[in-house]
């Protein structure tokens, strides 16, 4: 066999495609925005996503699909774009990534394929999540997908959360001929996707259509059920007969910072503010019948650095606030929220307060929150995270006048599941122990992954330890070793 | 989708619902409750469950209509379904044999001492029931917790039926009289329990209240019905709704349960509008029970 060269379909020269520049996301204006929950970004055009597609180098060595958490075949998907082989590049994806339309847009690219996008050493890198965007939006659109066909194994699997990590190993399994349910505690599909992430970023119709491909697939879903309390994995593989379980329930419990007047009203933790705003529209107040505090024209801050503190305060801006702040310990450098979402939230006008923290939430004496007492900070050693420690500042104390604070400075393992599984190892943070290859626990046939075994991470992450649990599970299921 | 099996007025505005939720009555324990949304736009609420009959599938839950959601949960009828319930939440009660447990119960709060009690008394406990209402048609469950009671004593606020006074005179005399207690279990609204605890603090006597505040998801995920214990923050949903009633800041409590008074009096006006438009009536005055609508105030 000889080998064969690939002829490139690529019009665009090689030595050329670096001097095209990168397209630019079409996207709301900011003060349009700012007042309204539709989607900031509008995505490409037919035009721009082929033109944007032809700068891809089409390395041999692919390192973007390398640093992909689910392993997406980015030059061949971007190749079929190039070739304008729409549907097809979106059936490419949806070898390793059931929920593109998600992915491209909530990814941190920067952090995975486009870090290590070739074109990123000299120009900027490939839009790899806005091409996975465009097609899984045209895909849509045309209203067309191949169902894949596949012999039903017989074996029965049990999905415990129905996240981007319990949804990716769900699609996964389904199409290896499994039969598969998803078991929801609360009333709506998608975890953090339906109550975390807001409608600016990511429309709730995506998710719907999303969940009901894989309704097409098979895959069935049981909500108000909270595992551990309204049955338990014994209970599920015993008395309900399924051969194996996968546990993808997230890193549920808010965090609080413990310092005096936490409890007082106007201080909510950011996964209760964004689920009265997402999962209840609580902004669509009297129609909607859960309420929440008035916000126009208020002062509200979000304390914390991350992704869900972004969501949260510009969340609050759209829902009036007169000022918006956000308040982070460290500097921008060290910010974990998604670059794009930062300056998104910069050009909508939100004030930055870096290097302060709060250390006391101030009361009107009726129990009312007035303002925050933050302290400034300078950055001191490396600690465990490799970060620079924010370190007070002596005599820098001011208060910020506030009728709303947002804590948004992370989670804990919710130990629902934990504590009525026995046998169900932890670790010393109450996050359940699983094999990082695997994805087992210690309790055979049972799996787990995603923010329940790492701590809070990111959508693609969880979607990874879900496929890479899909794989074991298949494995285990054929073999019935552990 | 849960469907009402049955439902009947126990008393004006606390109406019962037997629910079909096989999952739930098989799971249930004393001490735990159901969160429950009646349609798509409805709110999430906490409410009491007052029986389970495993065999049935069914599960008892008794509400009081306070404001918008528990107005339209009451009008619902025998044959209709609720949207979503969710449960059974909350750690149960610890049932244990203490010896003399005193459970008091107060207006609906009573729904829920109620398996308590029983539970009490299976486990060899010899249980004085003490339960309170504003007046003689709000006494409920009374043939209930007479059967799971060595005793039971019933007040009315305005003496209309049984002894007037509060459900507090009853436990002073009892513990005026020097009876053995070794636990006290207090459901009701934030005053009375507060009251019980005051009183019971001075005698070193354990006592248990079950706490109501504010809720969405029921689960811990977000911290909304954290309440103050010994100074902590907890959430009521995950590490309650029980707690060592001593270490509860009630002050806390009632300022968090106001917090969404406003919107929940506008809503329940607005409520009030559509039913009378729709009976074509004049709009009545807001109810006097709705400028206490707190979601908080169900259980």
């Amino acid at each position: 066999m000889s080998p064969t060269v690939k002829k490139s379909l690529n019009p665009v020269p090689i030595k050329d495609r670096m001097k095209v520049p990168r397209q630019a996301m079409p996207e709301q204006a900011p003060q349009e925005r700012a007042h309204n929950f539709t989607e900031v970004n509008l995505g490409y055009s037919e035009e721009l996503a082929q033109r944007e597609a032809q700068r891809c180098l089409e390395c041999a060595k692919a390192t973007c699909t390398e640093n992909c958490p689910v392993g997406v075949k980015v030059t061949e998907f971007v190749e079929l774009i190039v070739a304008g082989k729409f549907l097809e590049a979106a059936a490419k994806i949806r070898e390793d990534n059931v929920l593109p339309a998600i992915t491209g847009r909530v990814c941190p690219q920067e952090d995975h394929c486009e870090g290590k996008c070739l074109l990123g050493k000299k120009v900027k890198p490939l839009g790899i999540g806005y091409l996975e965007r465009f097609v899984a939006d045209y895909e849509q659109r045309m209203g067309k997908h191949v169902l894949p066909s596949v012999q039903p194994t017989g074996k029965k699997v049990a999905v415990v959360g129905s996240g981007p990590s319990g949804l990716t190993c769900a699609g996964d399994l389904i199409q290896r001929g499994h039969k598969v349910r998803v078991f929801e505690a609360l009333h709506e599909l998608g975890g953090v996707l339906v109550y975390g992430i807001p409608e600016f970023r990511l429309p709730k119709q995506i998710i719907r259509e999303q969940l009901d491909y894989m309704r097409e697939m098979g895959v069935e879903f049981e909500t108000d059920v909270v595992v551990g309390r309204t049955i338990t994995i014994d209970e599920l593989m015993h008395e309900e007969g399924y051969d194996a379980v996968y546990i993808g329930t997230g890193a549920g419990l808010p965090q609080f910072m413990g310092i005096p007047g936490e409890h007082l009203n106007g201080v909510y933790s950011a996964n209760e503010f964004l689920t009265r705003i997402n999962l209840m529209k609580a902004y669509k107040f009297p129609v909607y019948d859960e309420p929440m505090l008035n916000l126009q024209g208020k002062n509200v801050a979000v304390i914390g650095g991350g992704n869900t503190a972004l969501d949260a305060i510009r969340s609050a801006l759209r829902l009036g606030a007169g000022h918006a702040y956000v308040i982070y310990r460290r500097s921008e450098a060290e910010m974990p929220a998604r670059i794009e979402e930062v300056h998104h939230a910069q050009q909508e006008g939100i004030d930055f307060h870096m290097l302060t923290a709060p250390v006391e939430f101030l009361s009107d004496g009726k129990g009312w929150l007035t303002g925050a007492r933050c302290v400034r900070m300078e950055l001191g050693e490396p600690d465990s995270s490799g970060r620079r420690r924010p370190v007070p500042i002596a005599g820098s104390e001011f208060d910020l006048p506030l009728s709303v604070a947002i804590m948004a400075i992370g989670t804990t393992a919710n130990p629902i599941v934990q504590t009525t599984t026995p046998g169900l190892g932890t670790n010393k943070r109450g996050y359940i122990q699983a094999s990082e290859e695997t994805q087992r626990t210690t309790r055979k046939g049972v799996f787990a992954g995603g923010d329940i075994v790492t701590g809070a991470a990111t959508v693609i992450l969880a979607m990874g330890a879900g496929r890479r649990a899909a794989k074991s599970i298949n494995e285990y299921l054929a073999t019935g070793e552990w | 989708m849960f469907k009402i099996i049955h439902a009947q007025f126990l008393a004006p505005g606390i109406k019962r619902f037997v629910i079909e939720a096989p999952r739930i009555a098989r799971k249930q324990k004393p001490g735990q409750f159901v969160i429950l949304r009646i349609y798509e736009e409805g709110e999430r609420i906490p409410v009491t469950i007052e029986n389970s009959d495993p065999e049935r599938g069914t599960v008892n839950i008794v509400v009081q209509s306070v404001g918008k959601t528990t107005h339209l949960l009451n009008s619902l009828n025998t044959g209709d379904s609720i949207l979503d319930v969710v449960g059974p939440l909350g750690k149960p009660s610890e049932i244990a044999n203490y010896g003399t447990a005193v459970v008091v119960g107060g207006g609906v709060g009573t729904a829920m001492a109620y398996p308590t009690a029983a539970a009490l008394k299976r486990a060899g406990n010899r249980v004085i029931s003490i339960v309170g209402a504003r007046n003689k048609e709000l006494v409920i469950l009374e043939d209930e917790m007479r059967a799971v009671s060595d005793v039971l004593m019933i007040t009315t606020d305005d003496g209309s039926y049984a002894d007037k006074g509060f459900v507090t005179d009853k436990l002073r005399q009892l513990i005026q009289n020097g009876a053995r207690i070794d636990l006290v279990v207090a459901v009701g609204p934030i005053v009375m329990m507060k009251a019980v605890a005051d009183m019971t603090r001075p005698e070193k006597i354990h006592t248990v209240v079950s706490l109501n505040p504010i809720m969405i998801d029921g689960t811990g995920m977000c911290g909304g019905c954290r309440v103050l214990v010994d100074g902590k923050s907890q959430f009521a949903c995950v590490d309650g709704p029980e707690f060592d009633a001593h270490n509860v800041d009630f002050a806390v409590l009632v300022q968090r349960n106001s917090m969404y008074r406003d919107a929940e009096q506008k809503s329940m006006a607005e409520y009030q509008r559509a039913v009378s438009a729709k009976a074509g009536e004049p709009a009545a005055e807001p109810c006097v029970a709705a400028s206490s609508g707190v979601q908080g105030e169900q259980r």
